[in-house]
C-alpha cells in the first residue's frame, strides 16, 4: 500500500475521497461533480501560486543572460522578490479612471486570466490524471484562448482612453492573425494520433515523440504560441517602451497584476501545450506504473519548453506590427497549410503502403523545409539585387523607396 | 427535477435574458457583450444536446471570430452621440407584434405534434459522431458536394470582403512625375 | 430527462427576439445581431431535432457546420459592407442609408 500511494498519489488521493462523500450520503454522481470542483479548485490555485516561482525564475533567468544580477535582495537569491512585489501591487490604491465601463473594467482582467488557468482542464499532468477528458481538447485549447482575445479588446475598449483602444485593436488584429496558422498545424498531431483528446495523442507518441515526426509543425507551433502570448519578438501589444502600455494602460494595483500573471502563465501553459502534443507530455521510462514519474516527466519538458521561449525573449529584438502581419499571412499560413497537406499524404500513404511512418513523415517534413528555405533564400537575392540597383543607380527619387516587403 | 434538467433551465434563462438584452440595450458594444453571453449560452446547450464538438465550433466560430468582428464594426462605425439618440425605429410596435405572432404561432404548432413529447433515446457516442462527421463531409455519397460549396463560398465572402472593407487608393497629389513608389 | 419541446420552444423564443431585433432598431450592426441570434436559433432546433428524433443519422450535425460556414460568411460580408457605407455616408442608420446614389 506504501508504494503504491507514493507511486500513484491522484488516484489515492481521489480513492479516500470518493469513499468519504459517499460515505456521507451523496449519489455516486453528485460525489463525481464535488470531486471534479475540488479539483479544479486545487488545480487553479496551485498554478497561481506556482507563478511566484515562474516570475521569480523568468527575471532571474532573464537578467543573467543580459549579464546582470536580477533580483537578490528579498530572501535567498531574491526568491520572494515576487512576494514583495504582489504586497506593494495589493496595497496600492485601485484608481478607477472617470468615464470608464465599469462592469467590463473589471470584468477584463478576469477574462484573460480564465482564459489560460482554462486550457489546464484538457492537459494530462499523468497516467489516467486529467481534468477533463474532452474528445474535442486541442479545439477546447483554441477555444480558451478566442476568450483571452475578448478579454483584452474589453480592457482596451472600456479605457476610456485611445490609445489604449488602438492598443487593443493592434493586440486583437495579431492575435487573430496567428490563430490560423495554430489551427492548421494544431492538426498535425491530430492526424498522426488519430484524435483530439490530448490524453489520446500522449498515448499515440509511445515509439516516437511527435517532434521526431512532424519537426515543422513543432516549430511553426513554437512561433505561434509566442506570438499568442505577447512574448518577445512579438510583444508589440504591450512593449515598454511603445505604445505607452498598450491596452492595459489604464490598469493600475492588482487588476494590472492580474494581466502579468496571466501573460507569465501563459507562457508556461503554452509550454506544456508544446510538451502535451509534440514531446510526448507525461512520457518515459516507468510512468505508466508509478504515475508520479510521469508527472515528474510532464514538468520536466514543460520547464524546458518555457526556458526555451525565456531563452527566445531574451535574445531577439522586436519586430514592427507590420513586419509581423507579413510574416504571419506570407509565410507561417502558406507554410503551416503546406505542412498539414504533405503530412495527412505522407501518413496516409506509409498507412497504406506500410511503410515506416516515422521515416515518411520524416522526409516529407525535410521536403517542405528544403523547398521553403530555398524559396525564401531566392526572395531574400531578389530583394537584395533590387535594393543593390537602386543604389547603384543613383538616382535621388522624389519618393521614398518602398519598403514593403 | 433532475440536475440536466436544472442545468438546462439555467443555460436557457441565460440565453433568452441576453438575447432580450441585447436587442434593447442602447449602447451598442453593450449589445454586442450580450450577444457573445447569448452566444455562450447556446454553445452550453450543443454541449447538453451531446453535440460537444459543435458547442466547441460554437464558441471558436461565433464567440472568437464574428463577435469580435461585430465589436471592431461597432467600435469603429460609432458616432458622438450616437447612443444617446433614438435606438428603435418608429413603428417597433408592429415589430413586436410580429415576433409575438410568430412565437404564438410556434408555441401552438409545436405542442400539437405529438412525436416531440417524447424523452430522447441513449445518449450516441461524441467519438464516434466525431468520425462519423468528418467522414460524411468527405464522402463522396454523402456530403462532400455541400463541404466544397461551403469552402467556394468562405472563400467568396474573403476575397469580397476584402475588396469592399479596404481603405481607397490616394491618387498622387498634381501631376507627379516621380517614380511611383508609394503606396503598393 | 428534458422533452423536446423545451428545445423547441426556446429556439422558438430566441428566433422571436431575433426578428423584433430585425425589425425594431436602426443601428446596422444591431439588426446584424438580430440576424445571428436567428441563425443560432435554427441552429439549436437542428441539433435538438437531431439529437431526438434521428441520433443515428449524421446530417443533422452536417446541417449545423453549413449553417456555421455561411453565417461567418454572412457576418463578414455584412459588416465589410457597412463599414464601407460609414466611408461614404458616415452613417449607419439603417433609415438613413436611402438613396441608391446621390
Amino acid at each position: 500500500m506504501g508504494w503504491r500511494m507514493i507511486g500513484n498519489p491522484f488516484g489515492w488521493i481521489q480513492q479516500q475521497l470518493m469513499t468519504l462523500l459517499t460515505g456521507w450520503g451523496l449519489s455516486q454522481a453528485w460525489a463525481a461533480a464535488v470531486l471534479s470542483l475540488v479539483g479544479a479548485v486545487i488545480l487553479a490555485t496551485v498554478l497561481l501560486v506556482s507563478t511566484f516561482f515562474l516570475i521569480w525564475a523568468e527575471r532571474k533567468l532573464l537578467a543573467r543572460m543580459q549579464d546582470r544580477l536580477g533580483p537578490n535582495r528579498v530572501g535567498p537569491w531574491g526568491v520572494f522578490q515576487t512576494v514583495a512585489d504582489l504586497v506593494k501591487l495589493l496595497g496600492k490604491e485601485i484608481v478607477t479612471p472617470a468615464g470608464v465601463d465599469r462592469f467590463i473594467y473589471y470584468l477584463a482582467p478576469l477574462l484573460v486570466v480564465m482564459s489560460v488557468v482554462g486550457i489546464w482542464a484538457v492537459i494530462p499532468l499523468a497516467p489516467g490524471v486529467q481534468g477533463t477528458a474532452l474528445d474535442v481538447g486541442v479545439l477546447y485549447v483554441v477555444a480558451v484562448g478566442a476568450i483571452g482575445e475578448l478579454g483584452i479588446l474589453m480592457a482596451g475598449y472600456s479605457s476610456n482612453n485611445k490609445y489604449a483602444l488602438l492598443g487593443a485593436f493592434r493586440a486583437v488584429a495579431q492575435l487573430v492573425s496567428y490563430e490560423v496558422p495554430m489551427v492548421l498545424v494544431l492538426l498535425v498531431p491530430t492526424i498522426l494520433a488519430g484524435s483530439m483528446n490530448l490524453e489520446v495523442i500522449v498515448q499515440q507518441q509511445s515509439p516516437m515523440w511527435f517532434v521526431l515526426v512532424a519537426p515543422l509543425a513543432c516549430l511553426i507551433f513554437l512561433i505561434t504560441s509566442l506570438a499568442e502570448n505577447g512574448r518577445a519578438p512579438f510583444d508589440l501589444l504591450e512593449a515598454e517602451s511603445e505604445l505607452v502600455a498598450g491596452f492595459n494602460t489604464e490598469y493600475s494595483a492588482l487588476a494590472f497584476g492580474m494581466f502579468y500573471v496571466a501573460e507569465f502563465l501563459h507562457a508556461f501553459t503554452a509550454g506544456a501545450v508544446i510538451a502535451t502534443l509534440f514531446l510526448g507530455g507525461w512520457r518515459g521510462p516507468g510512468a505508466e506504473t508509478y504515475p508520479i514519474l510521469g508527472f515528474v516527466y510532464f514538468l520536466a519538458k514543460t520547464l524546458v519548453m518555457w526556458f526555451l521561449s525565456l531563452w527566445v525573449r531574451g535574445t531577439v529584438p522586436r519586430i514592427r506590427i507590420d513586419q509581423m502581419l507579413a510574416f504571419n499571412w506570407k509565410v507561417l499560413t502558406p507554410l503551416a497549410l503546406a505542412v498539414l497537406t504533405t503530412t495527412a499524404l505522407a501518413d496516409k500513404l506509409a498507412l497504406e503502403l506500410g511503410g515506416n511512418r516515422l521515416l515518411t513523415n520524416l522526409g516529407a517534413n525535410l521536403v517542405v523545409a528544403l523547398v521553403t528555405l530555398a524559396a525564401l533564400r531566392a526572395y531574400a537575392r531578389a530583394q537584395r539585387s533590387k535594393e543593390e540597383s537602386q543604389r547603384i543607380g543613383g538616382l535621388v527619387t522624389a519618393a521614398p523607396v518602398s519598403r514593403h516587403h | 427535477m433532475t440536475l440536466l434538467q436544472l442545468i438546462f433551465l439555467a443555460a436557457a434563462a441565460l440565453t433568452l435574458g441576453a438575447a432580450v438584452m441585447v436587442v434593447t440595450t442602447s449602447r451598442l458594444v453593450h449589445a454586442a457583450l450580450w450577444l457573445i453571453l447569448a452566444l455562450a449560452g447556446v454553445a452550453v446547450l450543443f454541449a447538453l444536446l451531446d453535440a460537444p464538438f459543435l458547442a466547441i465550433v460554437q464558441v471558436v466560430v461565433y464567440i472568437g471570430a464574428i463577435a469580435i468582428l461585430i465589436i471592431f464594426a461597432a467600435m469603429l462605425t460609432r458616432r458622438v452621440m450616437q447612443d444617446s439618440g433614438r435606438q428603435t425605429t418608429r413603428t417597433w410596435w408592429l415589430g413586436l407584434l410580429a415576433a409575438l405572432l410568430l412565437f404564438g404561432g410556434l408555441v401552438v404548432l409545436v405542442l400539437q405534434v405529438p412525436g416531440f413529447q417524447a424523452a430522447g433515446g441513449a445518449a450516441p457516442d461524441p467519438q464516434a459522431n466525431l468520425i462519423d462527421l468528418g467522414r460524411s463531409l468527405v464522402d463522396v455519397n454523402a456530403f462532400i458536394l455541400p463541404f466544397e460549396l461551403a469552402s467556394v463560398l468562405l472563400l467568396a465572402a474573403l476575397i469580397g470582403a476584402m475588396f469592399v472593407a479596404r481603405p481607397e487608393s490616394r491618387k498622387p497629389p498634381g501631376g507627379k512625375s516621380g517614380t511611383p513608389g508609394g503606396e503598393a | 430527462m428534458i422533452p423536446l419541446t423545451w428545445y423547441l420552444l426556446l429556439s422558438a423564443a430566441l428566433l422571436c427576439i431575433g426578428i423584433y431585433g430585425v425589425l425594431s432598431r436602426r443601428n446596422a450592426v444591431a439588426i446584424l445581431m438580430g440576424i445571428e441570434l436567428m441563425l443560432n436559433a435554427v441552429n439549436l432546433n437542428l441539433v435538438a431535432f437531431w439529437r431526438y428524433l434521428s441520433p443515428a443519422v449524421i446530417s443533422g450535425q452536417v446541417f449545423a457546420v453549413m449553417v456555421f460556414a455561411v453565417a461567418a460568411s454572412e457576418a463578414a460580408v455584412g459588416l465589410a459592407l457597412i463599414i464601407s457605407i460609414y466611408r461614404r455616408r458616415s452613417t449607419v442608420v439603417a433609415e438613413e442609408i436611402d438613396l441608391m446614389k446621390w
